[in-house]
């Protein structure tokens, strides 16, 4: 099995890193993986990209153009790879920047405020590890104890006083996304 | 120049320790980490995008291991300083990206006359001129026939995956020595910039005893290394040497991969971060019902014309596909002939085909190719 993501938003939002923990926790698995930051103009302030490719045989392109995943944090993000998402994909949302609505009805949709659940978590900079948590519970691409591994090792290098706010941060995106999987299943509408 | 002789004596106590788990490493960083490992006493750079974390790797890691690191005022300064090391037989990697490239050519010529060894890695960015920033392959032409002015050719390596990468590093530095010959490592932005897994196992190539260096002439007769024979006669005697030992290259390091090209009816032939676009888009392809395969030259120079040329009469088609507009399509040309349809996708300036396109180029092939007025 093959797994693209894109992850992207705005530059500082941290979804190289986000990706860095996705492809970390691959690797732990023993997974073929490949992880392609967007290096370009985009680097300095606008849009930033990273596809994560994550598979059980050697990987092809480790640029996504099908996507099986895009995790949005900002809107002109949302306008660029929503449209890319392969059929039944997954579209996980910040909603604390975007208020546009989704256009497809073929893909599954998890809308999240990114921002306010990563300063409950103890750092508002944690936006794409909340998207994150909500990527691997909607997408088993990796275990979330590969993924706390994975991000306790690469955190503790440089930020040791951030591993538990990075660990709630994954864990509140995770179970937000559970949790509105739970309300859609019984009927209910989202939570604003 | 006593550092550098002393530090290629040091032997591999530096090599991996067992235990060896994967790891994750940036192309830039893997390569740069290989080359310390297989022996590099200095390198010489001058950073640009989308190589500079090779060369800060390096200015971290050089002084560590108590070895050279330099960063030049400009790519001339760099290649001319990895000149006059590899003179002295030290063991010497430089790298940049396109537009430096173009600038080291005439050391590279120089070097290619003296019969110097040096490794020079080329994470290639859109051309022509300045450019951008994104990955491209459009310094084919210029790796693979000649860069620099003069009679020579350099052997070229492409890797396609970081791991590779890592490999090609070591079999470069052998190459290099193995001929007296500069010796590229071609990679693209792609492969500088994406992270994959890597098994920090690494090898070095062994030394080759002293015997042209210029190590200091006590208790012998000096040296000369030099590119400049002012006698018609005595400088086609040595572009005759020359083209003796690039014979020798072409028949013994010819490398390349192919990829379910047994039932294949249309080959890719891609290399670099083309190959791997070309792997998804094969995927697809047999998903669909299409029977692709993929022809991966390594060597760029010497091109595998000979292997291409066995598996093309089997073939309906060769897709040709590169980030460039068409540069690797002369070669594969002049490797089959007329004997098999020759198509191509490419995209320039730094854009990267998409397997989706790389796939629907396939499928036109696939059509054009179809019916009675095929003979296979």
């Amino acid at each position: 099995m093959e797994h693209g993501t894109i992850l992207c938003g705005f530059g500082g939002q941290g979804l190289l890193f986000a990706g860095q923990v996705l492809a970390q926790a691959a690797l732990l698995e023993g997974r073929e993986v490949s992880w392609m930051p967007s290096y370009g103009p985009e680097m300095r302030g606008g849009t930033a990209t990273c596809s994560v490719v994550v598979s059980d045989l050697p990987i092809g392109s480790p640029l996504v153009d099908l996507p099986d995943s895009v995790v949005a944090l900002n809107p002109p993000s949302m306008a660029r790879y929503e449209p890319l998402l392969a059929l039944r994909g997954l579209l996980v949302l910040n909603d604390s920047l975007i208020e546009a609505e989704p256009t497809r009805t073929d893909i599954e949709v998890v809308r999240l405020p990114c921002t306010e659940l990563a300063r409950a978590a103890g750092d508002d900079r944690l936006v794409s590890i909340v998207g994150l948590g909500a990527l691997v519970a909607r997408r088993p691409i990796v275990g979330g104890d590969s993924v706390r591994e994975a991000m306790t090792e690469l955190v503790r290098k440089h930020h040791p006083e951030l591993v538990d706010a990075d660990l709630a941060a994954f864990a509140a995106g995770f179970d937000r996304a559970i949790s509105e999987l739970a309300v859609a299943a019984s009927g209910g509408s989202r939570s604003a | 120049m006593t550092t550098l002789l002393a530090a290629a004596d040091r032997g591999s106590a530096e090599a991996a320790g067992p235990a060896v788990r994967p790891i994750l490493m940036k192309g830039n960083e893997a390569i740069a980490e290989a080359a310390i490992q297989a022996g590099c006493d200095a390198y010489f750079g001058y950073p640009i995008t989308p190589q500079a974390e090779l060369l800060e790797w390096m200015a971290r890691r050089m002084p560590e291991c108590g070895r050279v690191f330099v960063q030049a005022e400009s790519e001339l300064g760099a290649i001319n300083m990895a000149l006059g090391a590899a003179a002295t037989g030290a063991r010497v990697l430089v790298s940049s990206s396109s537009p430096g490239i173009s600038l080291m050519a005439e050391a590279m010529s120089y070097m290619a006359g003296s019969e110097l060894p040096v490794v020079l890695v080329n994470v290639m960015r859109g051309g022509p001129g300045l450019g951008s920033i994104g990955p491209s392959q459009s310094d084919y032409f210029q790796a693979t026939k000649g860069h620099g002015h003069g009679d020579y050719r350099v052997p070229v390596l492409a890797p396609s995956s970081i791991a590779e990468a890592v490999g090609l590093v070591a079999d470069a530095f052998e190459i290099a020595e193995r001929y007296r010959t500069p010796t590229m490592i071609l990679a693209d932005g792609v492969m500088g910039q994406a992270m994959e897994p890597v098994v920090p196992s690494y090898r070095m190539p062994e030394r080759l005893p002293d015997g042209w260096q210029l190590s200091g002439a006590n208790g012998r007769p000096p040296r000369v290394l030099q590119s400049l024979h002012l006698l018609p006669e005595e400088l086609e005697a040595h572009d005759r040497h020359l083209q003796a030992k690039y014979r020798t290259i072409a028949e013994r390091e010819v490398r390349w991969a192919g990829e379910q090209l047994d039932d294949a009816e249309i080959a890719i032939v891609a290399y670099g971060t083309a190959a791997r676009v070309a792997r998804t888009a094969i995927q697809r392809a047999r998903a669909g019902g299409l029977a692709l395969g993929l022809f991966r030259p390594i060597t760029l120079w010497p091109f595998p014309s000979d292997a291409l040329a066995a598996v093309a009469p089997r073939l309906r088609a060769l897709l040709v596909v590169e980030l460039s507009a068409g540069q690797l399509v002369e070669d594969v040309r002049l490797a089959v002939g007329d004997r098999v349809p020759v198509l191509f996708h490419g995209r320039m300036g730094g854009m990267v085909p998409t397997p989706g396109e790389v796939l629907d180029a396939a499928r036109r092939a696939w059509a054009m190719t179809e019916g009675p007025a095929v003979s296979r």
